[in-house]
Parts: C-alpha cells; structure tokens; sequence
C-alpha cells in the first residue's frame, strides 16, 4: 500500500517485543470491540428499542457501521506513518474485514428484513436507482477483498499483485459515500463529514507518493 | 325568418355519454354524501378534550398505528432530521396558544383569525385516513379536525383564486431547524389546486386520537390530504393564500425531479431514488403493495382525468 515501504508482507514486521500471548489478547480486544455496535444494534433489536421503523433503524445502523470500518481502515496507513507505530498495520486487514462483515450485514437485512426476498423489487431497485446501484458495487468489490484476505491467498498471489488488487479500497471508500450522499434527502451535512475524511485519506496517500517519487522512500 | 331544424345541433353540443352518465354517478354520489351526512348528524357525538367529536364515513376501517408510533416517528424538519428529534425537541420550544392564521390574498372575505374561532367552521369530525410518506412507509391515523372546504369557504374565494398556498410559522426561536438555510429555503410552503383544496376529504386537523394535536404532529393546526404523500401535509399552519398561479413549495423548489407539486400517491411512479410501488407500514414486517392514490382513487381520481400523472407526479 501507498506510504508503506520496507516491509516484506503487506502487513508489516511483526513487533518483535510484544509476546504472543499479549498480542492475541490485544487482537481478540479488538475483535471483541469491532463486535460492540453488531451486538448492540441486535440486541435493540429484539428488545424493540429501535424505534417506530426499526428494520429501517437496523438497515441504516449496521450501513453507518461500514462506512466508519472503512474510514477506519483508510486510516491505519496514514497513522501508521506519521506516528511511526508500525504496530497498527497488523490491524489493517482486520478492520478491513470488519468493514466487509458490517457492509455484507446491512445488505443481508436489506434483502431480507426490509425487502424479504423481493428479488424483483431489489433487482428493479439495483438498476433504475443510482444509489443502491452505488452501493451494490461498492459491495461487489469488497467480495474479492474479503475472499483474498487469508494469508494463503496472499502467498499465491504474491504481495505485488496482492496489494494491487487491494487498493479497490480507495474505490470502495467513496463509493460508499456516494450511495450514502445520494440517498440523503437535502441536507448533506452527514455524508460530507465522511467524504471530508475519506477525501483527506486519500489525498494523504497521493501526497506522500508524490514525496517518496521526488525524495525517495522515508522510512518511519 | 330562418328556422332551425333539429338536425342542425351540432354534434359539440351534445352531451357525450360518458358525461351524463359521470353526471348520474356524481348525482348518486350526492345523494349518498346527504344520506351519509344525515347519517352521521344522527350519530352521537362523544366528548373529548377537544369537545364533541363526530365520526365520520370517510374514515377507513384498517388497524389504527398506536400513538407511541404516531408521536415518536416524525419527519418534521423544522425541529430536527431525524425522526425521533421531534418529539424530543417540538412539545418543549412551540408554543400553541395564542395562534392566529391569515386567509387572504383572492378572496373576498381576507383576515387574520384565533385559530380557535376559525375552527368554529363546523362540527369537529374524526377521521382515521391512511398516511402514506413518500419515503415509502405508511400509517393509519385518527385525526380530529374539519374539511378543509368549510373553513376555506368562510372567506369566499373569488373567480380569479385557482390555487391555495399554505405556510408554516418562520420562527427559528420555536422552529429551530429553520436556522439551516444551507440547505432549505424556510419557511415550509407547501400548495393545492382549489378544486383539490375544496374536495371533502382535504382536511385541517387540530387533535389526533381524540386529543389535541401533539407538537410534533404539526400543532395547533395542519394540512391532511391523505391521496398525495404526507410531505404535502403541512404542519403548524400560519397562512393560507388563494391564488392565481401554482404556488411554490419547499419540497418542489428543494428537488423538482424528485416532488412534484402534485404528489399524489402513485405506487407507478417511482421517486428518483427508490421504488414507491411497496410501503412498510409501521408495525408491519412485510411491505404491503401500495394503491393508487392511497386507496382514495374512487374519491379523487377524477380530479386528475385526462392529466399524464407521469408528467404531473
């Protein structure tokens, strides 16, 4: 990935000080809070604290949720960078993972809550409104992502090509803001706050390019 | 002196079929509306905190949407986007009484009238009408209020009003959404042709569920045309304006492509951006089919005859 440099897998050196056992603990913790806003939004759920519409409520719910994931994970390289914590690229693919899980959710109760199996409406939907067709895309290419993301995968395909192929992610970001801009009514104020965040991302990734092109690679 | 013989009508002047029959349909129709009418002034009225309330033979018979739901689910901008804002925010900034409303512009009779006069106009009715959103979700609510032809009759519209234009209190200190200019030009403004203002199921509700109408709902007093998505429905009315030309509304001017002036439901005519063929109605899993003009066609679908409603969504 952009800004990322020495490293020989795409994730990073593994931190030679952390123990193992730390390590995992640390990684289920972060698991486990990647896991909080599914669990609470479920457990609203049944307990019908979703409001008047809660099928909506938990189709919107479980969107925003991917939206922030894959803000997140837009973000590790940039952080990782400026804050010289190479640490933070291990939890890269994780986060990624997790955005794929929250986007594979909220579509999964759109076709089944919110339209239960209307195939013809759902497919009437993809292809005469522009942003759930938006979003349908933005979805599709996560799929190849997520199907890649086992280190065995990355081993055949070797990390150049591997990495090449992840970079769909800085499709994937805007996409998913457009389908969320496009589906607001007027005020645009909400989706702006992720496209500024999701603009700055990446223009971050264009400006370092440009730098390590003209200065050569930095290191951390 | 030349003499006319009868074969000399010309055929323009004979009534086509369809009309006198149509003639006939509205004459039962008439009768029927007196039979209802004597009908439902020989029914008791019931006390409420409003005052005596009638039931009337327009409302539906369907599964009523509980007040939780009616009071707590509210697109009403003014006091915030979400829809859970409103009754958070409205009951405690938007005060009620006293509340005046101005009638004027084409008519004879123009004034500025205490909301609690101007409901004089009759008798207060129940009417549980169908809600549907233009957002594809729908309810079923029991309004308290008059038609809105009674009160507008009050004021005598002239020949030259062909529209009337209704508007919401501009007051940011009580309506705080309408300090957001970026994106909505305030106050809400929203429009009826006058036959369409004039048709007895046009309705202007004070109260629902037997009480006066909660903040939220658009209190003291509010549009119900329940044919046309709830957005025409406008909230805490301040003005009402017979005029000449079609009116501009919020919505409209916000996105012509997406609300049009009309707006009547129409399950064949998509919103830009989503299907309205289906709606969820609250408290229900499954999405229910959506009817053409919400189930009020034999009402009001000859108000529009012969207007392309793909053109004039």
């Amino acid at each position: 990935m952009l800004g990322e440099t020495s490293p020989s897998t795409p994730f990073g050196r593994r931190p030679a000080r952390t123990t193992s056992l730390g390590r995992s603990l640390v990684r289920g913790g972060v698991h486990l809070l990647c896991f909080v806003p599914l669990l609470t939004l479920a457990t609203s759920g049944l307990l019908g604290e979703l409001g008047a519409n809660p099928i909506e409520a938990l189709v919107r719910g479980l969107g925003d949720w991917a939206l922030r994931f894959l803000v997140l994970v837009l973000a590790v390289s940039p952080l990782r960078r400026l804050t010289g914590w190479s640490v933070l690229a291990g939890y890269r693919r994780m986060l990624g993972l997790w955005a794929f899980a929250y986007a594979g959710f909220h579509v999964a109760s759109y076709v089944v809550l919110d339209q239960f199996f209307d195939w013809a409406n759902i497919g009437h939907e993809i292809l005469q409104h522009k942003f759930i067709t938006a979003g349908m895309v933005a979805l599709s290419l996560m799929l190849p992502l997520a199907a890649t993301s086992t280190n065995a995968m990355i081993r055949r395909l070797g990390g150049r090509r591997w990495r090449r192929l992840h970079q769909a992610v800085y499709v994937v970001g805007p996409l998913a803001v457009i389908h969320y801009v496009w589906m607001v009514k007027a005020d645009i104020t909400q989706p702006l706050v992720y496209a500024a965040l999701i603009a700055v991302l990446l223009a971050y990734r264009g400006v370092m390019l440009l730098w390590d092109v003209r200065m050569g690679p930095s290191d951390q | 002196m030349l003499i006319r013989r009868p074969s000399d009508i010309r055929p323009s002047e004979i009534t086509p079929q369809s009309a006198y029959m149509s003639r006939r349909q509205w004459m039962t129709g008439a009768g029927a509306a007196l039979l209802v009418a004597s009908l439902s002034a020989q029914r008791p009225a019931r006390a409420s905190s409003l005052g005596a309330i009638v039931n009337s033979a327009y409302s539906v018979d369907e599964k009523r949407t509980s007040l939780e739901d009616v009071t707590h689910y509210n697109n009403f901008y003014e006091f915030g986007l979400n829809k859970e804002d409103p009754a958070k925010v409205a009951p405690g900034l938007l005060k009620t009484r006293p509340w005046t409303v101005t009638v004027d512009g084409e008519c004879a009779k123009p004034a500025t009238i205490d909301i609690d006069s101007l409901m004089r106009a009759g008798d207060l009715e129940e009417r549980v009408y169908r809600h549907r959103c233009v957002e594809a979700w729908s309810m079923v609510i029991p309004w308290v209020g008059i038609p809105l032809s009674a009160v507008l009759r009050r004021f005598e519209p002239t020949s030259k009003a062909k529209f009337v234009a209704f508007q919401t209190l501009m007051d940011p200190k009580q309506l705080p959404g309408e300090s957001n200019t970026l994106f909505y030009s305030w106050p809400y403004r929203e429009g009826l042709r006058l036959d369409e203002a004039m048709h007895p199921l046009a309705f202007l509700a004070v109260g629902l569920y037997g009480d006066a109408l909660p903040a939220q709902n658009g209190a003291p007093i509010r549009l119900v045309v329940p044919w046309k998505y709830g957005f025409k429905s406008i909230k805490s009315i301040v003005a009402i304006r017979f005029v000449e030309q079609q009116p501009p509304t919020l919505w409209n001017s916000q996105a012509p492509n997406e609300y049009g002036f009309y707006s009547n439901v129409n399950p064949n005519v998509d919103h830009p951006r989503w299907s309205q063929g289906k709606e969820r109605r609250i408290g229900e899993f499954a999405r229910r089919p959506t009817l053409m003009f919400n189930g009020y066609a034999e009402q009001v679908a000859s108000l529009y005859s012969g207007m392309d409603l793909g053109v004039f969504f």
